[in-house]
């Protein structure tokens, strides 16, 4: 299997060229970075190609990298029935850049794209109806981003008195707990509670 | 008389239709009873899983996945289960996969025990859903006997299954196993051959390969269309090439080759766990690397390093080494999948659930557009969709 996909690596960045930035393969599966202006090209190629005919896509998501520039990575995930393999196409973007759309390459591709933009708020450009889709109407903000806490900002009950459901700022009766294992001999960088004048005396 | 120009109106399908299959709300656009447009909106019943998921460690974010699709809850977890165990590097003994085998089977025979009912209750037959929920219920009750729980099960876990399966248990599900072929023969006898259920399924909501694939399917919605594709078959997982089974397909795909598809499956099912029970392996159900795998109680009580062990990983958890890794299991439904990004620490970084009712859900428009209102309700109830794992 890792032999195929070896060569299919080998094809596919001979065959997009200055489109992709490079092919790895890790875990058993492939890895494309793509330049994201290039997007649909790349789409269009893994579908279309004999070599390749990946004309399955499962998935569109983000991933969220808030230290990095720029911050998001936007994934594919393409299966071909026809060679029975599978590749991952990742592309850079941030808030502000839109990835040009693929619903014109993959028709499923556009809730996935709606849905990336409900989670994330990353746009596509080019796409036809781009909606959110998984919250609630109106809905604020962009909830899997890592800087948007998991608690919401909004909560929401019946009133009897008004007799309508009513959006309330959200209240915590218990502080919400992180705990975080680093332990403190393997290089956690906090200080530990009263032990703040262990890092002065030193 | 003078022409009247008629406009089209919107009618609003559900969320709390019996026909919807749960919270959808299908705006309809409708010239007369034609559907123009079919507006399919989701998101009431979103509850956040992978943004939760992130905040727990892997063994607590497991059992969210018996609360995407409840109807075939093991079948999940197992998607789950395997991308972990890939970042780990981690290898199953061979009966625990055997027992993830057999409870794979007995999840996809409940869901399409549902499906094949309440899609013959959508147009109007009463008496295979009563039925259905009957063996429904037996299953569970297997499922109950080897997790403790009819439905929310967490049985799998990374590394294995949560406890071996009870010394009894073979021989029950094989004396089950000898009576449901005259179940499905009774489905068949009421729905097969009869008028109304065929007049409401053929030719309804039929598509092309091509079309299937640019609309994302997979599962019996692909099968349905003509294509043999069956994880099971081309990318095995946990042992499934061991067995000896055969994958129905059909020609059109319209919403009766679904149907037949799925009653054939059932039976293919228990071919395969007939299977499994005959040549059920010995040896322990869950791996014994114990960095992983927790131990058992009562090795607790007699040795410090499990005891040590065992509140690891209940407090920290195991880490998972960085990396990203995409495992997708042939659920009843269609293709599952799971993208699990790992930063090396106690929590999952990212964990997007690809769930098979998404993708058909949003063919709906295409498959519904030029059908009648009630075909609609046909379509619909052949794409088998429940919502715990569209809206996650």
């Amino acid at each position: 299997m890792d032999e195929n996909l070896n060569e299919l690596a080998e094809q596919i960045s001979a065959g997009l060229g200055e489109s992709i930035i490079s092919v790895t393969v890790t875990n058993g599966e492939l890895r494309v970075d793509a330049r994201a202006d290039h997007i649909v090209q790349v789409m269009t190629y893994l579908r279309d190609n004999s070599g390749c005919q990946f004309k399955g896509l499962m998935d569109i998501t983000a991933v969220d990298w808030p230290a990095r520039t720029p911050r998001f990575d936007v994934v594919y995930h393409l299966l071909s029935i026809r060679l029975n393999q599978r590749v991952r196409v990742a592309v850079k973007t941030d808030e502000e850049t839109p990835v040009p759309s693929v619903s014109e390459v993959y028709s499923v591709a556009n809730w996935f794209e709606r849905e990336t933009w409900d989670m994330y708020g990353i746009m596509f450009s080019g796409h036809p109806d781009l909606r959110r889709i998984l919250t609630d109407y109106g809905f604020e903000g962009h909830p899997l981003r890592k800087d948007f806490p998991l608690t919401g900002h909004v909560e929401v009950r019946y009133d009897d008195e008004q007799k309508r459901v009513i959006y309330e700022p959200v209240t915590l009766t218990q502080e919400f707990r992180r705990f975080d294992f680093m332990s403190p001999w393997e290089g956690a960088e906090y200080i530990l509670p009263g032990d703040e004048k262990s890092s002065e005396a030193s | 008389m003078a022409e009247v120009e008629i406009k089209n109106y919107m009618m609003n399908f559900g969320p709390q239709h019996p026909a919807a299959h749960g919270v959808l709300r299908l705006v309809l656009e409708l010239d007369g009873e034609i559907v123009e447009r079919a507006d399919p909106h989701i998101g009431l019943l979103h509850r956040g899983t992978e943004k939760l998921i992130e905040y727990k460690t892997y063994l607590q974010a497991m059992p969210y996945f018996d609360r995407l699709d409840y109807v075939a809850p093991m079948n999940q977890e197992h998607a789950f289960c395997l991308a972990t165990e890939r970042l780990l590097g981690l290898e199953v003994p061979a009966r625990g996969q055997a027992i993830r085998v057999l409870f794979a089977e007995i999840g996809r025979l409940l869901n399409h025990l549902l499906n094949c009912t309440t899609q013959a209750m959508d147009v109007g037959a009463m008496t295979p859903t009563l039925w259905g929920f009957e063996e429904r219920e037996k299953l569970m009750e297997f499922y109950e006997a080897a997790s403790g729980a009819r439905l929310h099960a967490a049985y799998y876990r990374p590394g294995g299954v949560h406890q071996d399966i009870p010394a009894d248990m073979p021989e029950k599900i094989l004396a089950w196993c000898k009576t449901f072929p005259k179940f499905l023969d009774d489905v068949e006898g009421l729905l097969t051959e009869n008028r109304i259920f065929r007049q409401r399924n053929v030719d309804i909501g039929g598509l092309s390969v091509d079309d299937a694939l640019d609309w994302g399917f997979s599962g019996v919605m692909l099968r349905a269309c003509g294509v043999p594709w069956d994880l099971r078959k081309s990318q095995p997982y946990d042992g499934y090439e061991a067995f000896d089974f055969d994958i129905p397909v059909g020609k059109t795909g319209d919403c009766f080759e679904r149907y037949l598809c799925r009653l054939e499956e059932m039976r293919q099912s228990l071919r395969i766990i007939e299977q499994v029970l005959e040549r059920m392996p010995d040896g322990p159900a869950s791996s014994v690397d114990r960095k992983v795998t927790p131990p058992k109680r009562g090795e607790m009580k007699q040795s410090m390093e499990a005891l040590i062990h065992h509140f690891k990983l209940y407090t920290e958890g195991f880490h998972v080494p960085e990396g990203e890794v995409y495992a997708a299991v042939e659920a009843p439904k269609g293709e599952f999948g799971v993208y699990l990004v790992s930063d090396g620490s106690n929590k999952p970084y990212k964990c997007k659930i690809s769930a098979p009712g998404y993708r058909h859900l949003h063919a709906t428009d295409f498959l519904s557009k030029g059908y009648q209102l009630a075909d609609t309700v046909a379509i619909v109830g052949s794409l088998d969709v429940v919502f715990g794992e569209i809206d996650r």
